[in-house]
């Protein structure tokens, strides 16, 4: 199942910070983990970047806490990758704004595991 | 009526396989945790449905799971593993010093009078403890600072620290075996802890009988004589009459002196089970036959135990925490294979059935026998 296409209205909670509505879409092992599907619609606050999405995720899913980034160094876990608006945005920094469709809900901020096989 | 629960720990998930008192008829559940290696999976001795499980993948780290009944449903725990102050480096591979690193808990060892108390094992290797039911975790600093440590260099399968004993007579005694850096014992609750590895010798360091360096696989006891160790090591097969003070070889006529596992019975403490795996770079049995060895006398004089088991072109091995014993009149030996396959012997390893045939590769068995 895909996101909504549609795009979410900021609802303004001060003059500065408005709630939006972003997708987030997990790998299978932390769906098992947590006992949810493949997406998840988490609200955040502006300025959206990973670090604020994935705070908010942790804090709604405590069983993931960890398993997204390491917990001595806070930095994504080196087998996983993050994924925006069909870019690899994994080596950019965690306070990055992310790009306007996912803040706008329209595309999923997408965590994935590095593909192994043999 | 007693009640057997065996504790599967494998590379896709656990499994718990129940069995009643006459051992004849079990029933296999799982996978939980479907898709993830489960390490290790220990219940408390005073609460036995409390259950702890090491739940793992390269991807996601480490998670802790705990069970209140028995393995039916599971919760999420605190999986926080910061070591103590500046964690300052061991040796890499290299000889260079390197960063002390969390990959995993290898092994859980719950404590023998609260069941919210225990300890864990991890890579690299150091020993924490939880005392509010795994939610959260300190490092009991005294065993990686106890002055070796800087000098530990990993193995080819890590530096883990895989085995902890609790000695249910002297309570303020512990023991934890650490691959490729030795045995250990703390006299004081963990706090503080030295080397014990006087007697033992290996002849790939450049000094056989150094303190350090030793490739301990897995220590055992039986509780009712814990001055009394038996130790599996890397080669040789090793034994203690006192509590680690000093070491003696105990290989005897063994094929091979190669393996992981050692048992001990729990109600004859001088019958001792080993698997005897064919060397260091070939970790199967000797000539395709899945043998578990048996002495009755302590060691030294050892007898195969075939029974019920492959005799020809079985080439899997038995991991180190993959082998335990049940508390029943007639003691029942249990372990599991990489091959996916699960054996039982109800009578202390006379004869053997098969309990499962085709699970992932067993990394761990823990048998409970509950009263």
């Amino acid at each position: 199942m895909q996101p909504s296409r549609e795009s979410s209205e900021a609802t303004t909670t001060t003059a500065e910070e408005a709630f939006r509505e972003v997708t987030v879409c997990l790998p299978g092992h932390l769906r098992t983990l947590a006992n949810v599907g493949k997406y998840i619609t988490l609200g955040v606050t502006d300025p959206v970047t990973p670090r604020r999405l994935l705070d908010v995720l942790e804090e709604q899913l405590p069983s993931l806490r960890g398993t997204i980034r390491d917990h001595a160094t806070g930095c994504r876990r080196a087998y996983l990758r993050f994924y925006a608006c069909e870019e690899d945005i994994s080596h950019d920094s965690l306070d990055e704004p992310l790009p306007h469709d996912v803040v706008a809900g329209t595309e999923p901020f997408i965590i994935m595991g590095a593909v192994s096989g043999g | 009526m007693s009640k057997i629960r065996v504790l599967v720990g494998t590379n896709k998930g656990g499994f718990v396989i129940r069995g009643d008192a006459k051992r004849d008829s079990w029933e296999i559940s799982g996978p939980f945790f479907e898709g993830w290696q489960i390490y290790h999976m220990k219940g408390s001795p005073v609460d036995p449905n409390r259950i702890y499980a090491s739940q793992s993948t390269s991807w996601h780290g480490q998670v802790m799971q705990r069970s209140n009944d028995g393995g039916e449903t599971w919760e999420t725990v605190g999986n926080e593993f910061i070591y103590d102050g500046v964690p300052g480096t061991h040796q890499w591979y290299d000889g260079t010093p390197h960063p002390w690193e969390f990959a995993r808990v290898w092994h859980i060892e719950p404590s023998l009078d609260d069941p919210d108390t225990l300890y864990c094992g991890v890579e690299d290797a150091a020993l924490f403890v939880s005392r509010d039911g795994a939610n959260t975790w300190k490092e009991m600093s005294g065993f990686r600072g106890q002055g070796t440590g800087s000098s530990w260099t990993p193995g080819a399968g890590g530096m883990c620290l895989h085995t902890i004993l609790l000695d249910p007579v002297n309570q303020d005694r512990m023991f934890a075996a650490v691959s490729s850096a030795g045995v250990f014992r703390s006299d004081d609750r963990g706090e503080t802890w030295r080397p014990i590895t006087k007697g033992i010798r290996s002849e790939f360091l450049p000094n056989p009988d150094a303190e350090i360096g030793h490739c301990v696989h897995r220590i055992t006891m039986n509780p009712t004589r814990p001055e009394v160790l038996f130790m599996q090591k890397h080669w040789d097969v090793m034994r203690s009459d006192n509590a680690g003070e000093s070491w003696y070889e105990i290989s005897g006529n063994l094929p091979t002196d190669f393996g992981f596992p050692i048992a001990v019975s729990s109600n004859e403490p001088d019958t001792v089970f080993v698997v005897p795996i064919t060397s260091d770079l070939f970790h199967v049995p000797p000539e395709g036959k899945l043998r578990v060895y048996r002495s009755q006398v302590g060691g030294n004089d050892w007898e195969p135990l075939t029974k019920g088991l492959p005799q020809e072109h079985c080439y899997v091995n038995v991991l180190r925490d993959a082998m335990d014993v049940d508390e029943l009149d007639s003691c029942g030996v249990y372990f599991g294979t990489t091959g996916g396959q699960v054996f039982m012997s109800p009578d202390s390893g006379d004869t053997w059935q098969t309990l499962a045939q085709s699970l992932p590769s067993v990394l761990s068995i823990e048998v409970q026998t509950i009263r």
